[in-house]
C-alpha cells in the first residue's frame, strides 16, 4: 500500500485515495472522427515505468490532482494540481 | 527407540511446570515453555501425521515455521483451527490437537494403499489419470483421501483486531543482527520497532518489541503486515525497514528420506539446547556443510547418541573432526546417505562410501543439505536474488527504496541435491505435498521447464509452508534434469502470507456488522413502530408492511392497490439530493444531463439521463430548478454517491466553471404521498401554499411550511398517481411521518414499501437503470432518441451515439412483455430469436393487483418495432408465451398525474 502526498493533505495512506485513470488525456470535441473518439474511450498508455494518472483524495478534501508513478517500484515521482502540464 | 527428555539442559523449559495436553485422543504432559511440537518428542510420539496425497506416515521435521509434516487440527473451545504447525504452537493447559489427513486412524490409515499405488499418482495425475469416464466418478474418492485439515464447521469464535503502527524503523528479527540494529538506531534517536516470531527477547531500551509476531508480508513505501500470536493484525507503516530474518536449513533427496525420525539437523540442535529433547538414542548425521556438524556436536555434548556423522565433503577443518571423534562419533568423508529403512519409522540408513555401501542402524538421522538466507520477505519487497555458488543459494541483490537486508552471511555447502541410485519415488522434494524427485523429472520430460510451471504442475511448494524448504532444492533438481547452468533457475516468486494466517485475522474487525456500517433512515423507529420488514440494499428500507399474517408479496399488491384507489406514504429519504449551485450550473449540467436544464424554469422539474462517454445510461432522475443559478437533483438512491463523485470529477478535471456541488441527501428525509387523495392529506396540514394543479402542477417544486414545519415538497411522481415528495431537516422525519399519518386517516393512508413501490413502477413502464438497463443501454434504446436530436450541444456520452453500433437496427430495446395466459413472466427469462438463440430478456416482472394480471418489462432486439408480436421467453426448461407490448400497461394517457 503506497503513501500518496494530497495536494492540500499532505502525505497520507493510499487506503483514502481512488484511483482515476491516466492524466492528461483530452476529450475530442463533438465531430471529431470515430478514431479519435475510440483512441479517447480506450486506449491508454501502459509503461513500464513513468506513469502519469489522476487520483481523488476520496476520503480527505476531495480534490483531484495528477501523481507520476513508477509502475514496476510504486515509486511517486511527482504531485502536482489538476490542470498543470506533465512535468 | 524414539524421543525422550533429556535430564538437564533446556533453556526455554520450566521444569518444575507440568502441563496436560491430548495429541489424537491420548493425554501426554510436556512443559512449560514447550511447543507443541517438542512435548509431543520428549513424549516419544514420532508418528504425528500422514501426507497429502500418499497417506505416506510423517514425523516432526523441522522445529519453527518451517516444518512441512507436522501439520494439526487445533481444537480449541468451539473453534477448530486446521492445518496448525504444531512447530508454532506453545503449548497450554488442556491442549487439544488431532493429526489432519488420516482416516479412520493415524496409525491404521485406509489410504495408506495409496502409497502402494503411487505410480498412479505421479505429477499431474488429476489430469491424466482421472479423465476417463468422467472426472466426476473420481472426485468424491479423491476428495475424501487428499486433503488436509477439516473446515471448522461454526462460525470462528476468535476476535480479532487491527492496530496501526508507525515507526521510523522496522526490525524485522530478532536474532544478533536485528537486535544489534534496533538498539544502534534507538540509540540514534529512532523510533525503533522490533518483531519476531519467537518469544523471551532481550528488551532494548528505546526499542519497542512485538513477541510472537510474524510479518506476513512486505508492500510498497514501507507498508508492513503482521501477525501477533494470529490474533492482532498490525499494519505498520516504517519509513526504513531492516530484514533480519537470518537463514532456513534444507534437506537432500534420498530414498525413504520421508521416514519419521529423520529431520532437519539444526532442528535437531534447538530440540536439544532450548527444550532439553533428544530425537532418539542412536543417531546418523548426514551433512555438506560445517552447521551439520555444530548441530550433532552439540547435541552428542548434551547427552544424545550420535553415532556417525556422513559429510558429502571429502574432508572437514580439523578442528570440527576433533571435536566430533572426542564424541565417539563415526566419521564418513566423501559419503552419502542413500537411502533410509524402516517401517512407520527410520530403523538404519544405507551409506555409500568411496569403498562401496554399508548399512548403519539408528532410530533418528539429522539432514542438513545447506542453508538458504530466509528471503522470503526481500523478495516481496521487490528485492532481486543472485546465485552464490559457494553457498548453493540465492542470495539478497541489489537495491529495494527503504529496506535494507541484514542476513547472514553464506554458509559454504557442497552442491548435493539428490542421492543417486535409490528409489526416486520415494525422494521427496516436498513432503507435505508429496512431490518427489520423480515428479520433478517427469514435470521436465512433459517440458515444464520453468519453475512457475514446476510449482503449478506438480505443487511444489504449494503446501502451507510455501516451499521453505523444497523451492530451492525443487529448482536445482530441475535445472539438474534439464541441463541448465545450476543457479539460472531461481526458486519460485514467495507471496505473502509469510506464515499461515486466518482469513478472519486479515478481516480483524471488519466482520459481521461491522464490515459495512448500516445506513438506517431517519424515521427508522417509526417504520419499526409500523410494523416494516427491513430489507438492507444499502440502506435499511421497509420492504413491506404486513398486516395479520401476510408475507411479503400479499402487502406488496394490498399496498400497491390501496396508492391507486387511496393514498400511500412511502420513505423516499435515500433519494439522492445534490445541490447545484453557482453562476455557471445550468451551463454546466447542460454538459452532464441528456435534457437542457438550462431551458428549465425557476420552480419546475425534469427527468433527465445521465450517460458515460460510452453512451451507457449511468442514472435517471429528475433534477428540479430552485432559482436561476440553483439546482436541486435527485439522482437514484443507488447512484446518489456516484452521482457526486461524478460532478466533482468533471468540474475539477474536465470542465473547470463557476459551480459548487454540495450533496445534502442525508440532511433531509423525504416523504412521498402518492393517490388519488394525496393533496387531500397535504391540504389538512396547513400549507402555505396552493396545492391546486394550476398554481402547482405536476412537475414543480415549492418551499413553505406544513403543519407548521419548513418544507420542500417536489411533485413528482414514480408511482404513476398525483404524488408529493415532501422534504423535511432529518431530525423533523418522524413528526412529519405523524403528522401525515394522522392527516391521511380519513382517507385511508396506508404506509407502503420499496415491493409496493416495485410494482407501481413497472405497471407504469417506470425503468430502474441497472434492471431495466444494462451496460449496452442508451437512450435510444427506452426511447429517449428524440430529446437527443433536438439538442445541439455537447454532453457526456453523445458522441458515443452516433457511433454505427449505436445506430445498428438490431439493438435491444425497452418494451413491455405481456403473458398471454395472465401469468407472472420470469426476471432473467430469455425472449427465443428465430436463430434458437437468444433476442432479449425479462428484466423486470410482477403481478399488478390493479389489472389483475402480470406486468413485466423486457430489453428485447428491435423490441419497438415489433409491437404486438408473440414471443417464446424460455427460462429453466419452461416456456412462456408473451405478447411484445408498450412499456406502460396502467393509464397509457398519464392523466391521474393530472388531477
Amino acid at each position: 500500500m503506497m503513501r500518496i502526498a494530497c495536494p492540500n493533505c499532505g502525505l497520507r495512506d493510499e487506503r483514502e485515495f481512488a484511483y482515476g485513470g491516466e492524466a492528461h488525456i483530452d476529450r475530442p470535441e463533438l465531430d471529431c472522427d470515430d478514431q479519435a473518439w475510440e483512441e479517447y474511450l480506450f486506449l491508454r498508455a501502459n509503461p513500464k515505468g513513468e506513469h502519469a494518472e489522476r487520483w481523488v483524495h476520496v476520503h480527505g478534501c476531495g480534490v483531484w490532482f495528477n501523481l507520476i508513478r513508477h509502475t514496476e517500484t510504486h515509486e511517486v515521482v511527482a504531485v502536482y494540481v489538476m490542470g498543470v502540464a506533465r512535468p | 527407540m524414539t524421543g525422550y527428555r533429556l535430564s538437564h539442559g533446556g533453556g526455554r523449559i520450566d521444569r518444575g511446570q507440568s502441563i496436560d495436553f491430548s495429541f489424537n485422543g491420548k493425554r501426554y504432559a510436556g512443559l512449560a515453555g514447550d511447543t507443541l511440537a517438542s512435548a509431543l518428542l520428549a513424549n516419544g510420539v514420532q508418528l504425528v501425521g500422514r501426507s497429502f496425497k500418499l497417506h505416506r506416515p510423517r514425523g516432526i521435521m523441522g522445529v519453527g515455521c518451517e516444518e512441512t509434516n507436522a501439520l494439526v487440527q487445533l481444537e480449541h473451545g468451539l473453534s477448530s483451527i486446521p492445518n496448525v504447525q504444531a512447530t508454532m504452537i506453545a503449548l497450554e493447559e488442556g491442549l487439544v490437537a488431532q493429526s489432519i489427513n488420516a482416516w479412520p486412524s493415524l496409525t491404521w490409515d485406509i489410504a495408506g494403499v495409496n502409497d502402494r499405488l503411487r505410480g498412479l499418482f505421479s505429477a499431474g495425475f488429476y489430469y491424466k489419470t482421472f479423465m476417463w469416464p468422467d472426472w466426476h466418478w473420481f472426485e468424491w474418492l479423491i476428495r475424501r483421501a487428499a486433503g488436509l485439515g477439516k473446515v471448522p464447521v461454526v462460525p470462528d469464535p476468535q476476535r480479532y483486531e487491527a492496530r496501526h503502527v508507525e515507526c521510523d524503523l522496522l526490525v524485522i528479527g530478532g536474532g544478533r543482527r536485528g537486535l544489534a540494529a534496533a538498539a544502534q538506531a534507538a540509540r540514534d534517536g529512532k523510533s525503533v520497532l522490533l518483531v519476531d516470531l519467537d518469544q523471551g527477547l532481550p528488551s532494548l531500551e528505546g526499542v519497542r518489541t512485538f513477541e510472537k509476531t510474524a510479518a506476513l508480508g512486505v508492500w510498497d513505501h514501507g507498508f508492513v503486515l503482521a501477525a501477533s500470536e494470529g490474533r492482532v493484525l498490525h499494519r505498520i507503516r516504517a519509513e526504513q525497514i531492516i530484514l533480519a530474518t537470518g537463514k532456513q536449513e534444507r534437506g537432500i533427496a534420498f530414498a525413504n528420506n520421508d521416514l519419521p525420525g529423520i529431520m532437519l539437523a539444526g532442528a535437531i540442535g534447538r530440540y536439544v539446547a532450548d527444550y532439553a529433547v533428544a530425537p532418539g538414542r542412536s543417531g546418523i548425521f548426514f551433512v555438506n556443510n560445517d552447521l551439520g556438524w555444530r548441530s550433532a556436536i552439540e547435541a552428542a555434548q548434551c547427552g544424545v547418541g550420535v553415532r556417525a556423522i556422513v559429510d558429502a565433503r571429502p574432508q572437514v577443518l580439523p578442528e570440527l573432526a576433533d571435536r566430533a571423534r572426542a564424541h565417539g562419533i563415526d566419521l564418513f568423508f566423501s559419503s552419502l546417505v542413500r537411502s533410509a529403512h524402516g517401517r512407520g519409522r527410520v530403523t538404519g540408513v544405507t551409506i555409500e562410501k568411496p569403498d562401496g555401501l554399508s548399512r548403519l542402524a539408528c532410530d533418528f538421522v539429522g539432514v542438513s543439505g545447506g542453508w538458504n538466507p530466509a528471503s522470503q520477505l526481500w523478495t516481496m519487497a521487490g528485492g532481486q536474488t543472485k546465485f552464490n555458488e559457494r553457498s548453493q543459494s540465492f542470495q539478497p541483490d541489489g537495491l529495494v527504496a527503504n529496506v535494507e537486508w541484514a542476513g547472514p552471511e553464506p554458509i559454504e555447502a557442497e552442491p548435493i541435491w539428490t542421492v543417486h541410485g535409490g528409489d526416486e519415488k520415494t525422494m521427496f522434494v516436498d513432503f507435505q505435498t508429496d512431490v518427489t524427485v520423480a515428479d520433478i523429472k517427469l514435470a521436465a520430460r512433459e517440458n515444464y521447464r520453468s519453475v512457475e510451471h514446476l510449482k503449478r504442475y506438480t505443487v511444489l511448494g504449494m503446501g502451507v509452508d510455501q516451499g521453505k524448504l523444497s523451492s530451492v532444492p525443487g529448482a536445482m533438481i530441475l535445472a539438474e534434469t534439464i541441463g541448465a547452468e545450476p543457479g539460472t533457475l531461481s526458486a519460485s516468486k514467495v507471496r505473502p502470507p509469510f506464515v499461515p494466517t486466518a482469513f478472519g485475522l486479515i478481516g480483524a474487525d471488519l466482520r459481521g456488522e461491522r464490515f459495512r456500517p448500516r445506513r438506517y433512515l431517519p424515521a427508522h423507529e417509526w417504520h419499526v413502530r409500523e410494523g416494516a420488514v427491513f430489507e438492507d440494499i444499502g440502506w435499511e428500507r421497509p420492504a413491506a408492511y404486513p398486516v395479520g399474517g401476510e408475507d411479503i408479496q400479499a402487502a406488496a399488491e394490498r399496498e400497491a392497490a390501496a396508492v391507486r384507489s387511496g393514498v400511500g406514504l412511502l420513505d423516499g429519504s435515500p433519494l439522492g439530493k445534490i445541490l447545484v449551485a453557482g453562476p455557471e450550473a445550468a451551463a454546466f449540467l447542460d454538459r452532464v444531463y441528456v435534457g437542457t436544464p438550462s431551458t428549465l424554469k425557476p420552480g419546475r422539474i425534469r427527468y433527465g439521463l445521465v450517460l458515460n462517454e460510452n453512451g451507457t445510461i449511468l442514472d435517471d432522475g429528475v433534477y428540479a430548478r430552485l432559482q436561476d443559478g440553483s439546482f436541486l437533483l435527485s439522482p437514484s438512491s443507488a447512484f446518489a454517491d456516484r452521482m457526486v463523485r461524478l460532478l466533482e470529477d468533471l468540474l475539477q478535471c474536465e470542465w473547470p466553471m463557476d459551480v459548487v456541488v454540495q450533496d445534502v441527501t442525508e440532511q433531509y428525509a423525504v416523504w412521498t404521498v402518492a393517490g388519488p387523495n394525496a393533496r387531500n392529506v397535504l391540504e389538512a396540514l396547513q400549507p402555505s401554499f396552493d396545492l391546486s394543479s394550476e398554481r402547482f402542477p405536476h412537475l414543480s417544486v415549492r418551499e413553505g411550511q406544513l403543519d407548521g414545519s419548513e418544507v420542500r415538497i417536489q411533485r413528482v411522481s414514480f408511482s404513476g398517481e398525483l404524488s408529493y415528495e415532501i422534504q423535511v431537516p432529518a431530525g423533523q422525519a418522524v413528526q412529519m411521518g405523524d403528522a401525515l399519518m394522522a392527516a391521511g386517516k380519513p382517507y385511508g393512508l396506508v404506509p407502503y414499501g420499496i415491493e409496493a413501490l416495485e410494482i407501481l413502477r413497472i405497471e407504469k413502464g417506470y425503468i430502474h437503470v441497472g434492471t431495466d438497463t444494462d451496460s449496452e443501454t442508451q437512450p435510444g434504446d427506452i426511447g429517449f432518441g428524440g430529446a437527443i436530436a433536438k439538442k445541439q450541444s455537447d454532453f457526456l456520452g453523445r458522441r458515443a451515439l452516433t457511433r454505427r453500433s449505436s445506430l445498428s437496427p438490431y439493438r435491444k430495446q425497452l418494451v413491455g412483455l405481456t403473458s398471454l395466459c395472465g401469468g407472472i413472466l420470469p426476471v432473467g427469462g430469455h425472449v427465443r430469436a428465430p436463430s434458437g438463440q437468444s433476442g432479449g430478456f425479462v428484466t423486470s416482472s410482477q403481478f399488478s393487483p390493479v389489472l389483475g394480471r402480470g406486468v413485466a418489462l423486457g430489453l428485447v432486439e428491435q423490441g419497438q418495432r415489433r409491437l404486438g408480436e408473440i414471443v417464446e421467453i424460455v427460462s429453466l426448461g419452461r416456456s412462456w408465451q408473451a405478447r411484445i407490448s408498450e412499456t406502460v400497461a396502467y393509464d397509457r394517457e398519464g392523466g391521474r398525474l393530472d388531477i
